[in-house]
């Protein structure tokens, strides 16, 4: 089917400009609900037309921060700046932003055209104004022949593209997602992602979605902030959180990794560049080259780490072994259609995950349960956690 | 989704099951009807039972509709007094209906708003008045009300009535509307109650993120999805209260107009009982409309 794309996207990165301001800036938040702190000294930065993610499991505090942006909460320390105002206490219905609620909260007695007239009939609009644009958001989620149903008339995903136009029909400075598509079914999930993504980008509006769909985050965003108990632990680019986590937390979180204990053998320089590490997991060597200058030395314990798509797995033993080789037993084996999932074990019982993509239908010797197979992988495949 | 041969609900078991609520409706609700409709129907007779039977078994079935007159009902038109009870019924129904909606609907909604461990508390208090006798109740108003009664100590102990002065407010409508209102409340209330009970907190939030102020949101979200509510308790409490009996008779004062109140001097004062009859015929009629209005709302919610 031929379909426009629209324009190539180009290259954004705001927040690599020192001299770009924030729109958002929440600085130095705390949350508390008596004892419990939902967000603890939280400092975040997010910019003009960013599609920014709030990721974390549930309870971390994310959704706290997004109502504290809306107005339904008060930071209990801290301000929130909005293109450089504090809205503290501005309450919600006079804030330039909108959200969509995870349950969508439309009205029920109220058409789909009604719901979505009711955020411009609040601004005291002209009819013909609000008319327009009520038609406007109904062609945007493609909804034109349900404009006079009420929402228990209509799907789940129908009823998503409600909400969705309501809360962008007043064209709000930030457009809020409280997990907007966890009601939907994956098929439907993964192609509103990107119509997300077209309308964020089509309106030129900002987007802050929360969410605890790790794929969700990595689809539809520009960055990520990554949330602990009320903390954020890494704020980065989908490509940077999954190729370069500064944590366990954050490895763990996202995908699929191998973590193992090790040692540090020698870091740094002696190995040739400032990020080479040497390390001990166990028995087994490991090298690790880095673009970054490793924190840790010598004898310090620290965690390697690498994805199981970035191992190999073969039934002939490498060329080299004394270093990024393993030999063991592949104990189990989860095929996924594209990728097959081998695990190896050791003798010492540790297990470790290697990815492979089934590039080809047809295999002479496929590697299959109780087979001896050897893992190897480049240098710059792993990682060192010193978290 | 529709029915087969194969449904195990269908069958004699079925039948039985359905045939319960409509064999009750027959013997206590048609069958006395009926009597009251013959007896409103014949003349009044000074004899025991005090009016002449019309239907003397079926074979005198002609007799019988050669007797049925229809002069109760022409002697109801004609005398004012029982225009006036109906329509003074339905102004105190619908002025207790109207106190009830004011009283009960922001109980009701700081009800559905406390906390969740709070709700089945709250829930019980308003209850809690049934586990006592109605009459008794109504008594213990009497007691409150009346010129000695504990009203005037109370408003004299704290100033706002001097010594000599008494609270005028027994047998009055006053104290009719005081009564009924009280009486009723727990009636308006729960079914208010569960309508907004059931309302998404979320949507006053969504109403407020697009712009509208609590107050507005009000009227524009909550007001409208708790029609229902409000719909359900009017009429549980306007229909009965039209027919009222107890309040405006243990309360009211001579000038104190309801149908119930007629109703029972026709019986048992004037042991008229073609006309009490009568007038009963038409209270039901009367209530026709309301009970109409009712039910189609209950259609409407299903």
């Amino acid at each position: 089917m031929a379909k426009s794309l629209g324009p190539v996207k180009r290259k954004f990165a705001p927040w690599t400009d020192p001299a770009a301001t924030p729109f958002i800036r929440f600085e130095n938040i705390t949350k508390k609900y008596g004892n419990f702190t939902a967000v603890s000294n939280l400092s975040l930065d997010i910019y003009e037309r960013e599609f920014f993610s709030l990721l974390g499991p549930s309870g971390c505090g994310k959704t706290t921060l997004m109502r504290m942006l809306a107005g339904f909460e008060e930071p209990t320390e801290g301000r929130i700046l909005l293109q450089g105002q504090d809205i503290s206490g501005v309450p919600p219905y006079r804030r330039p932003t909108n959200m969509m609620f995870q349950s969508y909260a439309l009205f029920p007695h109220m058409t789909v055209e009604k719901n979505i007239a009711f955020g411009l009939e609040q601004d005291r609009l002209s009819k013909g104004e609000i008319e327009a644009r009520v038609q406007e958001m109904l062609k945007l989620v493609k909804l034109e022949e349900f404009a006079r149903r009420k929402p228990g008339q209509l799907s789940g995903g129908q009823r998503q593209r409600v909400a969705l136009a309501r809360s962008l029909a007043k064209r709000p400075k930030v457009l809020l997602l409280d997990e907007p598509l966890g009601a939907l079914d994956r098929k439907l999930r993964e192609e509103t992602q990107f119509e997300l993504m077209d309308i964020q980008h089509t309106l030129g509006l900002t987007f802050l979605i929360v969410t605890h769909d790790q794929e969700e985050a990595m689809t539809v965003s520009d960055r990520i902030a990554v949330m602990d108990k009320g903390v954020i632990v890494q704020v980065a680019t989908p490509a940077e959180i999954y190729e370069a986590p500064n944590s366990r937390y954050v490895a763990d979180f996202i995908g699929d990794i191998n973590i193992m204990e090790a040692t540090v053998v020698s870091a740094g320089s002696g190995n040739g560049s400032p990020g080479a590490v040497s390390l001990d997991c166990d028995g087994l060597a490991v090298a690790v080259a880095a673009d970054q200058e490793c924190p840790a030395s010598a004898g310090d314990r620290v965690a390697f780490a690498i994805r199981p798509e970035k191992v190999r797995i073969s039934l002939d033993q490498p060329a080299d072994t004394s270093v990024n080789a393993a030999y063991g037993e592949v104990w189990d084996i989860g095929y996924l259609g594209d990728f097959s999932v081998f695990l190896v074990s050791f003798a010492d019982g540790r297990i470790i995950r290697a990815a492979q993509a089934n590039v080809s239908r047809l295999v002479d010797r496929p590697i299959t349960f109780g087979d001896m197979v050897w893992l190897t992988w480049p240098r710059d495949a792993g990682l060192v956690l010193t978290r | 989704m529709a029915e087969t041969a194969t449904n195990p609900n269908a069958g004699p078991a079925r039948w039985l099951v359905v045939a319960v609520p409509y064999i009750w409706l027959l013997l206590f609700f048609a069958a006395p009807f009926l009597i009251i409709l013959k007896i409103s129907l014949s003349d009044t007779a000074i004899a025991m039972p005090p009016y002449t039977p019309v239907l003397e078994g079926l074979g005198a079935l002609g007799d019988f509709v050669s007797q049925l007159d229809f002069e109760n009902y022409t002697f109801l038109m004609e005398d004012p007094l029982y225009i006036d009870s109906y329509l003074s019924s339905l102004r105190m129904a619908f002025i207790s209906t109207l106190l009830l909606l004011l009283i009960g609907y922001p109980m009701a909604l700081a009800m559905a708003r406390a906390p969740t461990g709070w709700r089945p508390t709250l829930v019980m208090m308003v209850i809690l008045p049934f586990w006592t006798s109605f009459l008794i109740r109504v008594y213990a108003w009497i007691g409150i009300l009346k010129p000695e009664g504990l009203l005037t100590v109370l408003l004299q102990a704290i100033g706002l009535l001097g010594p000599g002065e008494q609270v005028q407010i027994f047998r009055t409508d006053t104290a009719v509307f005081i009564g009924i209102v009280y009486s009723y409340l727990p009636f308006m209330v729960l079914p208010l109650y569960s309508a907004l009970e059931k309302m998404d907190a979320t949507l006053l939030e969504a109403a407020n993120d697009l712009g509208c102020p609590p107050l507005k949101a009000f009227w524009r979200i909550t007001f409208p999805l708790s029609l229902p509510g409000v719909i359900a308790g009017s009429m549980i409490c306007f229909i009965p209260i039209t027919g009222e009996f107890v309040i405006p008779d243990l309360l009211g004062g001579a000038e104190t107009l309801m149908i119930g109140k007629t109703l029972w001097t026709e019986f048992f004062g004037n042991r008229d009982w073609p006309l009490a009859s009568a007038v009963a015929v038409l209270l039901l009629l009367v209530l026709v409309i309301p009970i109409v209005i009712f039910q189609n709302q209950q259609q409407k919610v299903r």
